[in-house]
């Protein structure tokens, strides 16, 4: 091997060369900045422009509206009708159905998981575990929307006899298959990192294994489980793909879950393509994208900041 | 100590333990939860393998699609997918690297300003993949695409204010970004001290410690980083479907400013907006294999490269 020459030290050099890998380095901040002013400088016309404001403002958005004489006002969404509505009421209700159904078929699943390969599983079983929950988080979610369309969505209705064979349901369980890794990961991790000394301090006091678990290890460690399933709440409100391809995109306002229904996400994915630029219905588009940001701005922002704590009190440090 | 002990006390009063049960409810049911999500996961696999073994073949992956897509193969989706990937890894990976160096090189773990570009990122990995779509749109088309027509070419007919698989890519570098943040970091935190310490004995400066030591000896982290990042961009549709991906174009994509078939789209509208959903099954079926086939060797080669940083950071 040739030993190492090093040029002779420039101070310029040094000085740019630190510079520049700092620049880099606030490419994700000022990623962040950014999505967020060119997504809202798009919807601004909502609160600004009296044009636009006539079709959908605020308030057209928010509440119940009476379009034609004689009949009860309603909310509702139909951009491309004759008289363009644009209520986001519906789409919400999608939305947040869409996203339970996914977290109460996802959390006990994803939770038990993390509890067995943290607490119970063997190291081979463990192996076997991981590998799994990896192979989940890597199906592309369009692939999970496609076998929500045209596998699980015939499975469904043949089994509970459903009216709509794309409904809310089938888009919630192929959701939950997606969120089932994020819950999982962050679960796991917060069970693996209770520090030893309080395993063995329950150990000592006479508590068998699966006590050891339940009355030590899973309340010390109940803020990261909650935080997993924040974070998993947040990916389900977010996530366009699946809920585009199986939940038939009808934006109707009831609480039925087996009904089909239209999220905010798949909102833009559907209708963005069409759009005229500049108009209304392309601002209202925006306005949504920004809810979308600004919330699961928040739910990750809440969910990071109770793992911060958690590891801090683990630990005693910031790692 | 105070602090373990608070959490200590805080469980306190359970802790009388009466009985002693075998536990082998909980541990029947957690088991059975990791039983469901294997078989899931197994249905979903068998399932496509089912459907797409059969059509795949050499004339499937090296033809373009024929009669309204019930026919032919994918290949301008492969190689839109694979151009895509590529221009993505040449923008996205750098950032992604010269990030981590500076989080690990340059500053202290609890510096505000490394808890600010921390939480950034976490962030970005957060944010939905239609908001991206709408951020390409929005920024890389509408503002850089539409400002280079109109200041630089001054052209009429727009250039680059329109999709293109350019803007694509670049939105997808932001998305993958953080993945290539975290994989590189890990590599950075598995190189010995000993190593740095003795460049700098040497009377290598910091940056020349950087060039010639630490980004060479991470280099496998990078590599993970980037592999996990094409796994992920090949596959998200969300961001592409504005920003340049086409239902069907005659030809490959041959300029940065082209538009381009990718598989994940190809999959949506095979599965969407399919005359004859029976027809078109076999070669949608085989479009799924591929994609799922490719996701999955990159993320299996991702993590055989790391278990082996991994191992070596053991044994050093």
């Amino acid at each position: 091997m040739t030993p190492y020459q090093f040029k002779p030290k420039s101070r310029w050099r040094e000085f740019l060369g630190e510079k520049f890998i700092a620049v880099n380095a606030f490419a994700a901040l000022i990623a962040i900045l950014l999505i967020f002013v060119f997504i809202f400088k798009e919807a601004t016309p909502i609160f600004t422009s009296s044009e636009v404001q006539k079709e959908a403002s605020l308030n057209k958005m928010t509440f119940k509206q009476q379009f034609q004489p004689n009949k009860p006002a309603k909310w509702s969404w139909q951009p491309n009708s004759d008289l363009p509505k644009y209520s986001l009421w519906p789409l919400f209700l999608g939305t947040v159905k869409a996203a339970i159904i996914a977290m109460l078929f996802a959390a006990p699943l994803a939770i038990g998981a993390a509890i067995y390969s943290a607490e119970f599983a063997s190291k081979r079983m463990r192996e076997i575990i991981k590998p799994v929950i990896e192979l989940l988080a890597g199906i592309p979610s369009v692939v999970l929307g496609f076998f929500a369309l045209i596998v699980l969505a015939t499975f469904l209705q043949d089994v509970f006899g459903l009216t709509y064979r794309l409904n809310i349901l089938n888009a919630g369980i192929a959701l939950g298959l997606a969120i089932i890794p994020i819950i999982f990961t962050v679960a796991e991790d917060a069970m693996n990192s209770v520090p030893t000394s309080l395993r063995d301090a329950a150990r000592a006091l006479g508590a068998n294994p699966w006590q050891v678990s339940f009355t030590m290890v899973l309340p010390a460690a109940l803020p990261g489980i909650a935080a997993g399933i924040v974070l998993g709440f947040g990916r389900a409100i977010g996530e366009t793909m699946i809920v585009l391809m199986a939940s038939g995109n009808a934006a109707i306002v009831s609480a039925s879950f087996i009904d089909s229904a239209r999220t905010l996400s798949a909102t833009i994915a559907a209708e963005l393509a069409e759009v005229v630029f500049g108009s209304a219905h392309y601002n209202v588009l925006f306005f949504i994208g920004t809810v979308l940001f600004l919330f699961t701005f928040l739910v990750n922002l809440g969910g990071e900041l109770v793992l911060q704590r958690l590891k801090i009190r683990f630990q005693g440090k910031l790692s | 100590m105070t602090d373990r002990m608070a959490i200590a006390a805080s469980t306190g009063p359970v802790l009388e333990f009466k009985s002693k049960g075998s536990g082998l409810i909980p541990r029947g049911l957690t088991l059975t939860a990791v039983i469901i999500i294997i078989a899931m996961l197994a249905v979903i696999l068998l399932n496509v393998l089912h459907g797409g073994l059969g059509t795949i073949s050499w004339e499937f992956l090296s033809k373009p699609p024929e009669h309204g897509m019930e026919a032919g193969g994918i290949f301008p989706a492969i190689f839109g997918t694979v151009f895509l990937v590529i221009l993505m890894v040449i923008t996205g990976v750098p950032v992604g690297v010269l990030t981590a160096v500076y989080l690990h090189e340059y500053t202290s773990p609890t510096s505000r300003t490394t808890r600010l570009i921390r939480t950034a990122i976490n962030n970005l990995a957060g944010v939905p993949s239609i908001v991206f779509g709408l951020f390409g749109l929005g920024f890389f088309i509408g503002f850089i695409g539409h400002g280079i027509d109109t200041a630089l070419l001054g052209a009429e007919k727009p250039v680059w204010g329109q999709p293109a698989i350019i803007w694509a890519a670049l939105t997808l570098a932001l998305l993958t970004l953080p993945v290539v943040i975290v994989s590189t970091e890990e590599a950075l935190r598995a190189i010995p001290r000993e190593i740095k310490d003795a460049s700098y004995a040497l009377g290598a400066t910091k940056l020349q410690t950087i060039i010639r030591i630490i980004i060479p000896q991470a280099l496998p982290g990078i590599f993970t980083g980037a592999i996990l990042a094409i796994s992920r961009g090949a596959g998200e549709v969300a961001p592409i479907m504005f920003t340049g991906a086409a239902y069907y174009l005659p030809y490959l994509p041959k300029a940065l400013n082209d538009q381009f078939m990718e598989l994940g789209y190809h999959v949506y509208v095979m599965s969407t907006q399919s005359p004859d959903i029976e027809k078109t099954k076999p070669i949608l079926y085989g479009t799924v294999l591929v994609l799922l086939v490719l996701t999955f060797l990159l993320n299996f080669m991702a993590i055989l490269i790391r278990s082996r940083i991994r191992s070596r950071r053991i044994s050093v």
